[in-house]
């Protein structure tokens, strides 16, 4: 569903992404784990399209497409979708009124008709349920004083709304309280299916407590240093990065 | 515009109804005139607006329009929602119109009367006092020219304690067929004790010749009474304005302003806020979505005067193409004036590298407990906010009308009359989506 | 040099005094005043010993001994009194490394191809009512070069008196700073007591090349005239730079509190791309003081920066405005400037008032201006009494509070000469 070949990204001239190859399928959760600075946030910039961001080299395929060739929106329209580390606040616009214009944008990009307001009310409903959001929230603005809890799980339930094929979670845990994760773990392994596949992108192993994943990488100065499977994230949380970096260090010395 | 056709104009008025009030005021702002001139841009209080240039070309002076059926069909075009639930009041050409008006309250509420009937009809310690005050606070040429040709002027009184279950609808109509025209609107306006007042209004231009209205309307808000005022431009790029509203509140009072300013060509809205006892409050918004060369000057003024005032001021303008915005917002704060709450923010995004953005958000204080602040920001849609809508797949044109839209709402929901509301949104949604 | 001068006087008669600052004094007449006046020992000064006593008592007084700091603290200084450059200090070190910091007069002499290229480049002699004024009689002021790639190891400072009595001070700095370089300039005033109005017209030109930086902080102490508003100078001063250059920084930092009347905006023109400009005020009027201050910044070129911090304290039954302009022309991409504007009242006769200009002329360029308003609270001083503190010890503390962020610029020596210039200033303001 999704391959990376190579990739080398900078921003502002500093180069962050020095050769990433990842291949994503169908039904799969990979966890892409590493220590501050490593380069995970920027990967998912670069795969959801975010502008200040060069692609030096190497390529991404989505669904057989030449994804970086995308804009942002479009990206989006075929699947691909980012719960944001730090979900914008926007002053004025309606989360329902919002997802509403989302959703019909990607029936619009795909050839489908419009949903009218009942069906498209009764979605929001059994969704609503799914990641237990409270309707309050989706009447006022998107984001707008939300807590953090309750922004991840506006997140999720965008997510759930939008029925995307690869969903990457950048950080989704972070600023979560043990109940608002579970909570949050709980929507996305609802979202869970044999044609949808996560990238889950974390510093800390406790997510993945929740959301177990099929394969582990750990990304380090802009490369995948080790890949494995969800006991390399146990490893890493009894013996810190540290064992993976010097290794890596070392090797390039 | 020579100064020669004022003169003869001015000789030509027909005064015999005069007072001996208004006599006065009228020689002198005449004379005002005279000596002064169109404003230049070299006047402090014009320093981002050129209206002297709009005077290089003529234009007759209040016409009586040769063909009010030619008018009837602007006539539909103008109403704003609901108006079969509203006070109609329309001026011609600048002139007050009794006979298209319709008055809805009952004359225990509400009366409407030429100003000149108004003097006779017991009104006239009321136009004495307040008929003029403005020009103490405007003392430009421009001003004084309406004030010289005070002609059909409307008086609007509200009764004490009446609240108008009818709003007042002004509108403005100006026959541009045939010839330039200048307009020159007059109208006071008296809410007395306890009462309240819902007014809209709005202009609107027949033909396609220029015209330029210089609109005054004084208001005198009493002891416990409340005025919610509204005024929406949206007019042919060929038409200018000078629109001063001066509100004098006289005792502990209300008042809610919301300035809309979609199409035209300049249009300068002079607001002055005297609050002129303990315990006013007053809220001004504004608004002005800008295209094309539209120049729009929101010069705001608020004056305290008593302690214990409470002033809130949003202004937000967006600016595209060639278009401008200013907004000069001056706070005074007197000496006895103490414990004023006074905050004003204006808000800019400039959408075009054609388009400009000039602020002068002042504050003037001389009492040492208050509460005073103001903000000015010029900038763009916020990236992240636009990638976010793009992440979710909607298209960057129509993140973009959604986040301008977000940015209207705050003001656009300040006007409190619901049809008029709904009425301004889908003008804002229409504005916004020709783009 | 004359011809220039005549041109200047000759355009000066041409122009009316400005009447938009928000300040009022009686008119001067330009006549009356005595615009150069040497002082009388000049010819025997050949070292720093021989300053007037009085004049170095002065310094003393306010932390800024001339021999003390040119034993401790290696600070160059130059000495403008009555308009005339009597001393410069440290002149052979600096010369060393390239640095030319003498009178201007002297410069005129010695590098007349460098005056002639940037006096006036700057600010033209047209460019205002002073500025003309200054130009066609500037006595004096001080001249520094830093060529390029140096570093001047040490502050560089002018320190101006006003001495003899109805006297004007018209003196003229010039600050060349080459690319690559770096200079912090410290610039002092104080003038005796007259019953007389004084006035200073000075003007001041900045020029820094490709990333040069030049500091510039001013402690203004010019009279401020009495209690009932009698005498001081009035001070009406032409301050700007120019980042001629991409990557030049020009900050200025100013701490005002004297004058009876101050008309004074240093200016920034961000000419070179990626250049910065800063404006750090603390401006405190006090009795009968007049103050109207600011800044203007002028983004032309492309990623420049800009910021302002001004503070302004009010007493007695002064005037204090802020007035500033922050303007981005068309090909100012990317600019982007953040103004913050604060008044402090102490009492309730004076009057503190702000007048921002902001003009933005492309669609990438980000302004921000605040301003508040606010006087010390009941509450703040109740807590510092509760604590032991008298009220006017809290004050002291509350205002040095309030103008931190701007004393935080200063270099140490000057700061403290500042905090202490404030104490004195605010002394018997607490009612």
């Amino acid at each position: 569903m999704l391959s990376i070949k190579n990739i080398h990204a900078n921003i502002d001239g500093k180069q962050i992404l020095k050769g990433i190859n990842l291949e994503i399928k169908a039904g799969e959760v990979h966890a892409i784990m590493g220590p501050n600075g490593s380069g995970k946030s920027t990967l998912s910039s670069v795969l959801a399209g975010r502008e200040e961001y060069e692609v030096t080299e190497g390529e991404v395929k989505f669904l057989g497409k030449d994804l970086l060739s995308l804009p942002a929106e479009d990206r989006a329209r075929e699947g691909l979708f980012l719960a944001f580390q730090y979900p914008v606040e926007i002053p004025g616009v309606s989360t329902t009124n919002f997802i509403k214009a989302a959703v019909n944008e990607k029936r619009k990009y795909l050839g489908q008709d419009p949903l009218d307001a009942v069906s498209f009310l009764k979605m929001m409903k059994e969704k609503m349920a799914m990641v237990e959001i409270n309707q309050s929230l989706l009447s006022r603005s998107i984001n707008e004083g939300f807590s953090g809890g309750e922004k991840k799980r506006n997140e999720v339930f965008q997510m759930a709304m939008l029925e995307p094929k690869l969903a990457i979670l950048d950080e989704t845990d972070s600023g979560l309280d043990i109940d608002a994760l579970r909570i949050v773990a709980n929507g996305i392994n609802k979202l869970r299916s044999s044609d949808r596949a996560i990238l889950l992108i974390t510093h800390y192993q406790r997510l993945l407590d929740y959301i177990q994943p099929d394969f582990v990488h750990v990304l380090y100065k802009g490369k995948i240093v080790k890949s494995g499977t969800k006991e390399l994230a146990l490893e890493l949380e009894e013996r810190g990065y540290d064992f993976i970096t010097e290794a890596a260090d070392m090797a390039n010395l | 515009m020579n100064a020669t056709y004022f003169k003869d104009q001015f000789q030509q008025l027909q005064t015999e109804n005069d007072t001996v009030h208004l006599a006065a005021l009228r020689a002198g702002s005449f004379g005002t005139f005279d000596q002064k001139g169109f404003p230049t841009t070299k006047l402090e209080e014009w320093k981002y607006t050129n209206i002297s240039s709009l005077f290089d070309k003529e234009y007759q002076i209040s016409p009586f329009t040769d063909n009010p059926a030619s008018l009837a069909a602007a006539i539909e075009e103008i109403q704003l929602p609901e108006h079969t639930n509203a006070n109609v009041l329309y001026f011609v050409n600048g002139r007050y119109e009794p006979s298209l008006s319709i008055i809805r309250s009952t004359i225990e509420e509400l009366q409407v009367m030429p100003l000149l009937q108004a003097a006779s009809a017991g009104f006239q310690e009321i136009i004495d006092q307040h008929l003029g005050e403005s020009s103490v606070y405007l003392k430009d040429g421009i001003h004084a020219l309406n004030t010289s040709f005070i002609t059909d002027a409307v008086f609007i009184h509200v009764a004490a304690g009446k609240e108008l279950s009818h709003p007042v609808y002004i509108y403005h109509l100006a026959d541009a067929q045939h010839q330039a025209i200048l307009t020159q609107p007059r109208s006071l306006v008296y809410v007395s004790k306890r009462a309240k007042i819902q007014i809209a209004e709005t202009f609107r231009t027949v033909g396609t010749m220029d015209s330029f209205s210089n609109a005054v309307m004084e208001v005198v808000v009493a002891q416990d009474a409340f005025l919610e005022y509204y005024k929406l431009q949206n007019d042919a790029a060929h038409t200018s304005q000078v629109s001063s509203t001066h509100i004098h509140q006289t005792g502990k009072s209300h008042v809610h302003t919301v300035t809309i300013s979609l199409n035209g060509g300049l249009l300068r809205n002079n607001l002055n806020m005297i609050l002129d006892a303990e315990g006013n409050e007053t809220h001004l918004y504004g608004l002005s979505l800008l295209k094309g060369k539209t120049h729009v000057d929101n010069h705001t003024l608020i004056d305290n005067k008593h302690p214990n005032c409470f002033s809130n001021q949003l202004y937000k303008n967006i600016a595209d193409d060639a278009a401008t915005g200013v907004f000069s917002g001056r706070i005074i704060v007197q000496p006895d004036a103490q414990k004023t709450n006074a905050y004003q923010s204006n808000k800019n995004i400039i959408l075009s590298d054609q388009a400009t953005i000039n602020a002068k958000p002042q504050l003037e204080i001389f009492a040492d407990d208050v509460k005073c602040s103001h903000g000015c920001t010029v900038g763009q849609l916020d990236e992240e906010a636009l990638f976010y809508l793009r992440a979710r797949g909607i298209s960057r044109e129509l993140a973009e009308v959604l986040l301008l839209q977000a940015f209207a709402t705050d003001i656009v929901e300040q006007v409190k009359i619901e049809p008029l509301r709904q009425h301004i949104d889908t003008l804002i949604q229409q504005h916004l989506s020709i783009q | 040099m004359l011809q220039w001068r005549l041109k200047a006087f000759a355009h000066w008669l041409k122009l009316e005094e400005p009447k938009w600052p928000n300040v009022t004094y009686p008119p001067i007449n330009y006549q009356d005043i005595i615009y150069y006046a040497a002082p009388k020992k000049k010819e025997q000064l050949n070292s720093l010993d021989e300053v007037d006593p009085e004049l170095l008592l002065t310094f003393d007084k306010l932390g800024i001994s001339l021999n003390e700091q040119k034993r401790l603290t290696g600070v160059a200084v130059d000495v403008v009194m009555d308009s005339v450059s009597i001393a410069t200090s440290f002149k052979e070190q600096l010369s060393e490394i390239g640095v030319i910091f003498c009178s201007i007069s002297e410069a005129i002499q010695k590098h007349p191809e460098l005056v002639k290229k940037y006096l006036g480049s700057v600010v033209p002699m047209t460019d205002n009512y002073f500025s003309a004024l200054n130009s066609a009689v500037f006595t004096d002021g001080s001249f520094c070069y830093i060529p390029k790639g140096v570093r001047c190891p040490m502050e560089l400072s002018t320190y101006f008196r006003i001495n003899a009595e109805n006297s004007g001070q018209f003196e003229r700095t010039l600050i060349i700073a080459e690319e690559e370089s770096y200079v912090s300039y410290l610039e002092g005033c104080t003038a005796p007591m007259r019953d007389e109005n004084q006035l200073h017209a000075a003007v001041v030109e900045l020029v820094a090349m490709r990333k040069a930086e030049i500091k510039y902080s001013t402690v203004q102490n010019w009279y401020p005239g009495d209690k009932e508003g009698k005498g001081g100078i009035y001070n009406f001063v032409t301050k700007r730079g120019i980042c001629a250059g991409d990557h030049a920084k020009i900050s200025w930092t100013q701490v005002e509190t004297g004058s009876a009347v101050t008309w004074k905006y240093p200016s920034v023109i961000l000419k070179g791309d990626y250049s910065i400009g800063e404006f750090y005020s603390v401006a405190f009027t006090n009795n009968y003081q007049q103050a109207d201050t600011g800044t203007k910044m002028i983004h032309l070129g492309k990623n420049t920066r800009s910021r302002i911090v001004a503070k302004g304290i009010s007493a007695g039954k002064s005037q204090n405005s802020y007035r500033g302009l922050v303007r981005a022309g068309k090909g100012a991409l990317n600019a982007r400037n953040f103004s913050q504007c604060d008044s402090l009242l102490l009492g309730d006769q004076c009057g503190a008032h702000t007048f921002p200009y902001i003009e933005v002329k492309n669609k990438t360029a980000i302004i921000e201006h605040e301003a508040t308003t606010s006087k010390i609270g009941e509450d703040q001083l109740f807590y510092c009494k509760q604590r032991g503190i008298d009220a006017e010890t809290a004050v002291a503390m509350i205002v040095n509070g309030f103008a931190k962020e701007v004393m935080n610029q200063l270099p140490m020596e000057f700061a403290i000469e500042a905090q202490k210039l404030l104490a004195i200033s605010m002394e018997g303001s607490v009612g």
